[in-house]
């Protein structure tokens, strides 16, 4: 599959590398799910900058993680969405509440830095 | 002009085909950003509806051009049992099957123009268009035409 995941101390990055189908799509938050429960990661960030379309499909589906991976006790950042596919989010009306962005991975680690502060070091 | 480009669509990898082809045309069109994207992600969801609800169709991707305006029809057919109430699928709180009926309500509000046909015989036809003035000046030789 074309993401690369990598595992960086507490925090699980999840780089989308191409375009994905959408089993391929489901297939990923099953692995997402079960890695940060595996490695018992504190945040993810899902680097989506290489996806020049993110239709209804996908963006249900990035919530869903996001949603998810809260409840299994990490914060979830979505980072990296491409101004022009912004657009097409808006003009699409998505309801993509309550997706946590970043403009970049390194802004997204930023805020996975400040949203994990102050947390007990295992605090799930 | 671009030739038409024909996608056929029977499962879920056609999809990222239907969305890199139209991207593809929409630039060689010469559709300014974000317009490509806009119309690879309307794409995206009618080829999605083929494959969740009739099992196979194709996509034709067909440029056209007047005197005032370049553009791109999109001609999306599928084989499938039709749509029972076209209107409520055009609504957003619809659910056909298994989705939130985001998908066409949604395709619709990112082109210019978009049509629904369906019938249990001959399955769902969705035309959809997007275009744009050539210049300023064709705007308003168009607009003053309308006017006329």
């Amino acid at each position: 599959m074309s993401v690369a995941i990598l595992r960086e101390g507490d925090y699980l990055i999840a780089a989308i590398l191409s375009d994905l189908t959408d089993k391929e799509v489901v297939k990923l938050r099953g692995d997402l799910i079960d890695l940060v429960g595996k490695y018992r990661s504190r945040g993810l960030v899902i680097d989506v900058s290489a996806l020049e379309v993110i239709d209804s499909f996908v963006a249900r589906a990035l919530r869903s993680i996001v949603l998810t991976v809260q409840l299994r006790g990490a914060h979830a950042v979505i980072a990296g969405i491409q101004p022009d596919v912004a657009i097409a989010l808006v003009q699409f009306r998505l309801n993509l509440h309550p997706l946590r962005v970043a403009l970049d991975l390194d802004s997204a680690r930023t805020l996975l830095d400040h949203l994990t502060s102050g947390e007990a070091e295992d605090g799930r | 002009m671009a030739d038409e480009v024909r996608v056929v669509i029977a499962d879920d990898a056609d999809l990222v085909t239907a969305r890199a082809e139209a991207r593809a045309i929409a630039e060689r069109l010469g559709f300014p950003r974000p317009d490509p994207t806009l119309i690879a992600t309307a794409i995206s969801e009618i080829a999605r509806n083929i494959v969740v609800h009739s099992g196979g169709g194709e996509i034709v991707l067909r440029p056209f051009e007047d005197r005032n305006r370049y553009g791109l029809i999109v001609i999306a057919t599928d084989r499938g049992p039709g749509i029972r109430d076209v209107e409520a699928a055009l609504r957003d709180d619809y659910s056909g099957r298994g989705g939130l009926g985001l998908g066409l309500p949604g395709a619709r509000r990112l082109m210019d123009e978009f049509e629904l046909e369906s019938d249990a015989e001959n399955g769902t036809i969705v035309t959809m268009k997007k275009w744009r003035y050539r210049d300023e000046l064709a705007r308003l030789r168009e607009e003053r035409r309308r006017r006329a």
